[in-house]
């Protein structure tokens, strides 16, 4: 099936506002009539809530956590892209449109991205307005920095912890709706299936983490704003309770998975420190505005101490390769040419699996307490995690997955292929294309949830009778069991190993045969080995303790149960599109130099699986991507 | 490494708990110390024995979920540091450690060492925020904030709301967290107009749900991982005057 993501046509400039214009709208008087359900409540599912809530719907919102606040936006460091111009360096909706969709390596929607691009630049003011306490210059004005991928400086930040504070505004938002009587928060619940009548998502099927209660929630449409995937690698930068489970149960029921080929390894992460480690930290990509990156020019150096290497003895390879983006090229670029570095024995610290990060010459030029400034809490938390000074020694970093560029497909208004679905954040699959820009996930969970879904959400509930469907309703009874059924299921098998023990092995078939680098032999081999692993699963694995407590055992063991499921479609994409492109790195489809070959000819469009059943071939929809504005070029850095 | 840990067990919130000793008998100085944990779990999961339950997520000392008691201190007493960025090369070889839930009033105790959180959130939602709508606002430079200002703000900012400085504080008192809401808003021109009305929201709804008087200890300060202030507290305290007598 060729599917339609119905964008607005005619002048980009305008098509937003037209869409808006030509919206429906919901009378004031009807809009508390309707119920909203809202899933995850990180700045997507937080923004969204509170916006839809201060506009009179009733809504809903469910988080895994014991706060709305914890959600994992919170670790996002950097910053927050916009528009604005304030530096005077030439920026412009239609650059950072442009930069976005080069960014994605030409494999996200134009639309999509003008949108984002344009309400970028009312993020801000709506932050400021909450008391975000934006990083400001001297005469009090706001202040930016430089990120990969862009050569202005666009990007806003709260020291090193932009995403916290932007989370705490949507947060503070969302708290004065719940005062409000209009969002009833329902914290420490994890949804486990959606509840589709007749085709149309009509609620959620929920587990109360503390109580093992499953609950049945009924809502006139249902938003999954619940972050992304990568946890499907075991060792990632998300945190330990990410999962795709809130989407695959939604893919379960019918919802298309696009693009789940496009994962992002994250460039500067602090190295593996050894096998029971169980997450990878990052660090925030602002650290290349100053760092350098190198590695030793000979093997032997490898072992010697940095400061023992002599200038000319040191590769600084991201300035020998890209010349005019330097230590700025995008991340899939930089990750890339970390591994390369290592794969050709060059690479430092434990397992020669890092590159050095240096600062020397950056604090030469600044001064320490400059960069302490900068980055100061990076480097404590550097030091904290690996007992090392970089402001003494460089850094050792290595890219490590971080964010899901894939994820359920939507149409211009966020609504999936199942009525009364709709997605945000990074749980959709819609701007960044291939690869996601650094300071780009914050802009669009934000967009989505405070500019994006109060106005195209009323387009679909004009079309639906408040309440039609409740949970009286027999689906959800349905649903209800199934559940049950599947937790009482893990809890009998009481086999050999736990499932952190399974999540692990998942974890080292995917970094190894479908990370930074994929083959078509590497494909095959996850695609025999997931199913293996997966059977052995549901034989052996042993979850202790009963549903009818807190049970973060039961709640691992179901989250991985999705991993399996979903882990597959992932490799068969990624064998389905034979090119390189963005994050997506295919070792057949790579230039002389070992730079990405995309085939526009062939793969210029969203791949979105349909599921069918375990082990039954997923059906594969393609939605051909259209550039009108911009011209298909291959991206060059350097 | 070789440990003994003694661990708070408690089955709910009406069972009466207790300590329960537990070895570690392979840690690395390496590994952070809930991944030790992670270990203890792993091996007490093989023996088909009930896990230790403990509130984690980011493991980056951002998300404020983690939220555990080491020898009688939150967080594990070392400065500015979440339990899950504490690591075990603080620790020596043979140690005994105490690791026991968030103990106050205002937290009941939901399994081992998780406990409810739910009175913070009523304090926020009291009056935690600008009433500012979505869109319809100024543009982010129309209101120049001064650097010292806006830093102030930032640095009242940073709290992650994690509740050890309830944990630590003998009157259980939750000032530290509400003072550092109310100072980041309050210096702030768009926080100002309704400071008067946050204070007395919050410090009433932090009252309501449990939480003691201040008596400056300061013990809030000291257990902080992210280092806020207790002049937030003073600052908190005058706008509470002002209120009053608007």
């Amino acid at each position: 099936m060729i599917l339609d993501g119905k964008c607005p046509t005619g002048p980009i400039e305008t098509s937003w506002d037209r869409h808006r214009f030509e919206s429906k709208l919901v009378n004031p008087a009807n809009k508390r009539k309707y119920k909203i359900l809202c899933v995850g409540t990180g700045l997507a599912g937080g923004a969204a809530a509170a916006s839809l809530g201060e506009l009179g719907y009733k809504v809903d919102a469910f988080c895994y956590q014991d706060s709305a606040r914890r959600a994992h936006s919170i670790a996002a460091q950097g910053g927050i892209n916009a528009a604005k111009n304030y530096p005077n360096d030439g920026d412009s909706v239609y650059r950072l449109f442009y930069d976005t969709i080069k960014g994605g390596d030409f494999r996200a929607r134009e639309a999509d991205v003008w949108r984002l691009a344009q309400v970028s630049n009312n993020i801000i003011d709506q932050c400021v307005a909450q008391g975000v306490p934006f990083a400001r210059d001297y005469a009090g004005y706001l202040d930016n920095r430089s990120f990969g991928g862009a050569q202005v400086s666009r990007t806003f930040y709260a020291r090193g912890q932009t995403g916290q504070q932007l989370l705490l505004g949507a947060y503070s938002a969302l708290s004065r709706q719940v005062k409000a009587g209009t969002v009833t928060l329902h914290e420490r619940r994890e949804m486990l299936d959606l509840v589709v009548v007749d085709g149309v998502a009509r609620g959620i099927t929920c587990r109360n983490m503390v109580t093992g209660e499953i609950e049945s929630h009924w809502g006139d449409a249902v938003i999954l704003a619940t972050g992304g995937y990568v946890n499907v690698f075991y060792l990632s930068t998300n945190a330990m309770g990410c999962s795709v489970t809130a989407a695959w149960k939604a893919a379960r029921k019918g919802a298309y998975m696009a693009n789940p080929c496009y994962t992002q390894i994250h460039p500067t992460c602090i190295p593996q420190h050894g096998d029971q480690q169980s997450k990878l930290t990052l660090m925030s990509e602002s650290l290349r505005n100053d760092g350098r990156c190198w590695v030793p020019k000979k093997e032997e150096d490898c072992e010697k101490p940095a400061g023992e290497i002599a200038d000319e003895d040191r590769d600084y390879y991201l300035e020998r390769k890209y010349p005019s983006f330097g230590n700025l090229a995008p991340r899939d670029i930089a990750s890339r040419a970390a591994k390369e570095q290592c794969d050709d024995n060059r690479g430092v610290g434990p397992g020669k699996r890092g590159v050095y990060l240096d600062y020397a010459s950056a604090i030469e030029r600044v001064g320490e307490d400059t960069i302490r400034e900068r980055y100061g809490n990076l480097f404590e938390m550097y030091e904290k995690i690996t007992d090392e000074n970089a402001y003494k020694q460089p850094m050792r970093i290595y890219p490590a997955p971080h964010y899901a560029m894939g994820g359920l497909w939507v149409d211009y208004n966020c609504m999936s292929n199942v009525p009364g679905l709709f997605v945000l954040g990074e749980a959709n699959f819609s701007v960044h294309g291939a690869n996601r820009l650094g300071a780009s996930a914050l802009m669009q969970g934000l967009a989505d949830g405070y500019f994006v879904i109060p106005y195209t959400i009323a387009n679909y509930l004009v079309t639906v009778k408040p309440g039609e469907v409740k949970d009286d309703h027999e689906a959800f009874k349905q649903s209800a069991d199934a559940v049950k059924a599947d937790i009482d299921k893990l809890l009998s098998i009481n086999g050999t190993k736990t499932p952190s023990e399974f999540h692990r092995e998942l974890g080292k078939i995917m970094w190894e045969n479908v990370g930074m680098a994929r083959s078509d032999a590497s494909l095959k081999e996850a695609l025999k080995l997931i199913p293996a692993l997966r059977e052995e699963f549901w034989k052996n694995v042993k979850v202790v303790g009963t549903n009818e407590q807190f049970n973060q055992e039961l709640e691992n063991a179901g989250r991985l149960a999705d991993f399996f499921e979903f882990a597959e479609i992932l490799a068969k994409d990624a064998l389905n599109r034979e090119e390189s492109c963005g994050g997506h790195f295919r070792t057949e489809h790579q230039t002389d130099d070992g730079e990405a070959m995309r085939n526009d000819e062939d793969f210029c469009y969203v791949a979105a699986w349909e599921f069918k059943g375990v082990g039954v071939e997923p059906e594969l929809h393609k939605e051909p991507l259209k550039f009108d504005n911009v011209k298909l070029a291959v991206r060059s850095y350097k | 490494m070789k440990l003994k840990l003694h661990v708070w067990r408690q089955n709910g919130p009406d069972d009466k708990g207790k300590l329960e000793t537990i070895d570690a008998p392979n840690v690395s100085p390496d590994q952070s110390f809930l991944e030790m944990l992670d270990d203890v779990n792993q091996a007490l999961a093989i023996e088909g024995k009930d896990v230790i339950a403990f509130d984690h997520d980011c493991r980056e000392g951002i998300c404020g979920m983690c939220s555990q008691v080491i020898n009688g201190v939150p967080h594990g007493g070392q400065d500015r540091t979440t339990v899950c960025q504490l690591h075990m090369r603080k620790f020596k070889d043979g140690d005994e450690i105490f690791i026991e839930p968030w103990k106050a009033r205002a937290f009941p105790v939901i399994k081992d060492l998780v406990v409810d959180r739910g009175g913070l959130e009523k304090i926020m939602q009291a009056g935690g925020y600008t009433s500012c709508h979505t869109g319809g606002v100024a543009d982010g430079n129309a209101l120049p904030i001064g650097k010292p200002i806006a830093d102030y703000s930032m640095d009242a900012a940073e709290c992650i709301g994690c509740g050890a400085c309830v944990a630590s504080c003998p009157n259980s008192s939750a000032m530290l967290y509400t003072s550092a809401k109310v100072a980041q808003l309050a210096v702030l021109p768009q926080g100002k107009v309704e400071a008067a009305q946050r204070v007395k929201a919050m410090t009433e709804a932090a009252t309501e749900n449990g939480f003691g008087n201040c008596s400056n200890h300061y013990e809030c300060q000291a257990s902080c991982p992210k280092g806020i202030d207790v002049k937030f507290i003073s600052k908190l305290n005058r706008e509470y005057m002002k209120a009053l007598v608007k």
